[in-house]
């Protein structure tokens, strides 16, 4: 379970470039739960993300991830409880390291590295049975560089590594929107399938209140740094982005006025 | 044409120098650290090195010393860095520069002779080898211990996690690798190797100087850069070989280049053949390539 609670955030304090990013944010994820995250550009989506996983610091409010407070913990800390996907298909993984280095990596994500092999024997098996999932011919290209991959190809393996060790939260960060449609539909289906599977607790940001609807078993909206609605269960069943965006102006009485939101 | 002791005279620098490429491929290619502390760093491991050995300990142990100390250079550059938030660059830059001073508060004057001290190559000489060829010999085992435990380093957990800091930083936090230590450690390690470095020349050369740094780096550049120009460092032991063999043939290029007479080359031109060559090996690489791939699209 992660909760965060009243998380306030202001880049550039004090400075004509003053940007309140999280005014307030506060949102509790339960075990289990697959929460999709919508809202237009500058809601605080990608902050939101970036505070949970420590790559910025909040400037007041706690983080809870599985009991602990990681309010004040960088982001090394934290990545034995959270996992992360990026957007850029070739940032969550290193392109002049093979395949199988890449996942020796992410196996031990959170752990003590010691001096001992990386890359184990024992290893092989799982790596070459969880690359075989995802239908790529990849569970044969264990020594390949990862640069030498597709962009789709690379956010799998990503995806593959984020979920090879256990984690209290599974953070995607609009992991989908830098891909070619049909690698996208793919990609998209394959988190479906891995998040049932292994039955993670995750959050992804998306720019499509479509994906964010047929996703998932939650959806929450941000604007303007904090949560203005969120729904879940039979209230969110045969709801449509229409209904989302009616939802949206009875909350605030204001209207999206934001092209990309409705059109994704 | 180049004598048989100058044959041999180069190999044995190319093959320390073989050990700075190793510390310069540790920073600038691992770790995406440009690291100019190694023009301190190596006069630091020959000053340290040729005190303890006058002051007479065993000169393997005044050599050890020598990586510590290179190490802790290092490792200053590194926390500047990381913890200071100063730019690598100019980070390094500063230690290079209090080590000058420190340099001299080591040696206590600008210059040590080793004549007549017993030095690591001194139990050597009685293996009736020629005596050109002794520093040689004992110079390619020390590389070559040196080679295998690093490519093991770099095949390790550790390893791996640094080879992540340096090519990945935003993922390798995302995996919980500590970046900033990894980077104290690169860099220290890169060090270490540098000040080894120092203290067998100095061992060699008979003699530890306060001005013996300068250039260092360069020449270490100029090591990586032509080794990966003549073998694809594609993995991490060829990047490794590609560090030797580069500092060799560039000494073995240098002592060519004065010995040419028709050149008409003196000693003093040893930086200005040093820039020209690094020059080319960065320059020659990317020209071969744009004549291969004009050659390619004529045929299609």
């Amino acid at each position: 379970m992660i909760s965060a609670t009243d998380l306030r955030l202001t880049f550039g304090k004090g400075t004509p470039l003053e940007n309140p990013a999280l005014r307030g944010m506060s949102l509790t994820v339960n075990q289990g739960e697959f929460v999709t995250v919508i809202g237009s550009n500058g809601a605080g989506k990608s902050t939101f993300l970036n505070a949970l996983a420590g790559e910025v610091m909040v400037d007041s409010g706690t983080i809870i991830v599985d009991n602990l407070n990681v309010t004040k913990l960088p982001t090394h800390k934290r990545a034995g409880r959270v996992a992360r996907v990026f957007q850029d298909p070739l940032a969550g993984t290193c392109e002049g390291l093979s395949i199988e280095e890449n996942l020796s990596l992410a196996i031990k994500r959170g752990q003590r590295r010691s001096l001992g092999t990386a890359v184990k024997k024992q290893y092989e098996e799982q790596f070459r049975e969880s690359l075989s999932s995802l239908n790529l011919g990849l569970e044969n290209r264990l020594g390949d560089k990862m640069g030498l991959l597709s962009g789709g190809q690379r956010q799998a393996v990503s995806l593959l590594m984020a979920s090879l060790t256990p984690s209290a939260i599974l953070l995607l960060d609009e992991h989908t929107a830098a891909l070619d449609p049909k690698t996208a539909a793919f990609v998209l289906e394959l988190t479906k399938n891995i998040i049932e599977e292994q039955k993670l607790t995750a959050l992804m940001v998306t720019h499509s209140m479509k994906q964010a609807l047929e996703v998932g078993t939650r959806t929450v909206m941000l604007h303007q740094g904090e949560v203005v609605f969120d729904i879940e269960g039979k209230d969110r069943e045969g709801l449509e982005v229409k209904d989302l965006l009616e939802l949206f102006e009875t909350q605030r009485g204001l209207s999206v006025d934001d092209d990309s939101l409705l059109l994704g | 044409m180049l004598s048989n002791i100058a044959f041999y005279g180069a190999v044995e620098t190319g093959l320390i120098y073989g050990l700075v490429a190793f510390g310069i491929y540790l920073s600038f290619r691992v770790l995406d650290f440009p690291d100019l502390t190694v023009d301190g760093s190596f006069p630091l491991g020959a000053a340290v090195a040729a005190v303890l050995i006058i002051e007479g300990w065993n000169p393997w142990l005044a050599t050890g010393c020598a990586v510590f100390a290179g190490m802790a250079a290092g490792a200053v550059t590194a926390i500047l860095n990381v913890k200071l938030k100063i730019l690598n660059l100019l980070a390094s830059i500063l230690t290079m520069i209090a080590l000058y001073s420190i340099n001299l508060r080591v040696m206590g004057r600008p210059n040590i002779a080793l004549l007549g001290e017993d030095t690591v190559l001194t139990p050597w000489y009685s293996l009736g080898l020629a005596y050109h060829q002794v520093p040689v010999l004992l110079f390619a085992i020390v590389i070559f211990i040196a080679l295998i435990l690093l490519w093991r380093f770099m095949k390790s957990e550790t390893g791996l996690a640094m080879r992540a800091t340096g090519a990945n930083p935003r993922m390798a936090r995302a995996q919980g690798i500590a970046t900033g230590a990894m980077i104290i450690l690169g860099v220290a390690v890169s060090n270490g190797l540098v000040g080894l470095a120092g203290a067998l020349f100095a061992q060699s050369q008979g003699a530890a100087d306060v001005t013996m740094g300068v250039g260092v780096i360069v020449i270490g550049l100029a090591s990586l850069i032509g080794g990966e120009a003549v073998i694809t460092p594609s993995t991490v032991v060829r990047a490794l070989i590609a560090c030797v063999v580069g500092a060799i043939i560039y000494r073995l290029a240098i002592a060519f280049a004065l010995n040419a007479d028709f050149l008409g080359l003196q000693a003093q031109d040893l930086n200005l053949i040093t820039a020209v060559l690094v020059t080319l090996a960065i320059v020659l690489p990317g020209i071969r390539s744009s004549v291969v791939s004009k050659f390619t699209s004529k045929k299609a």
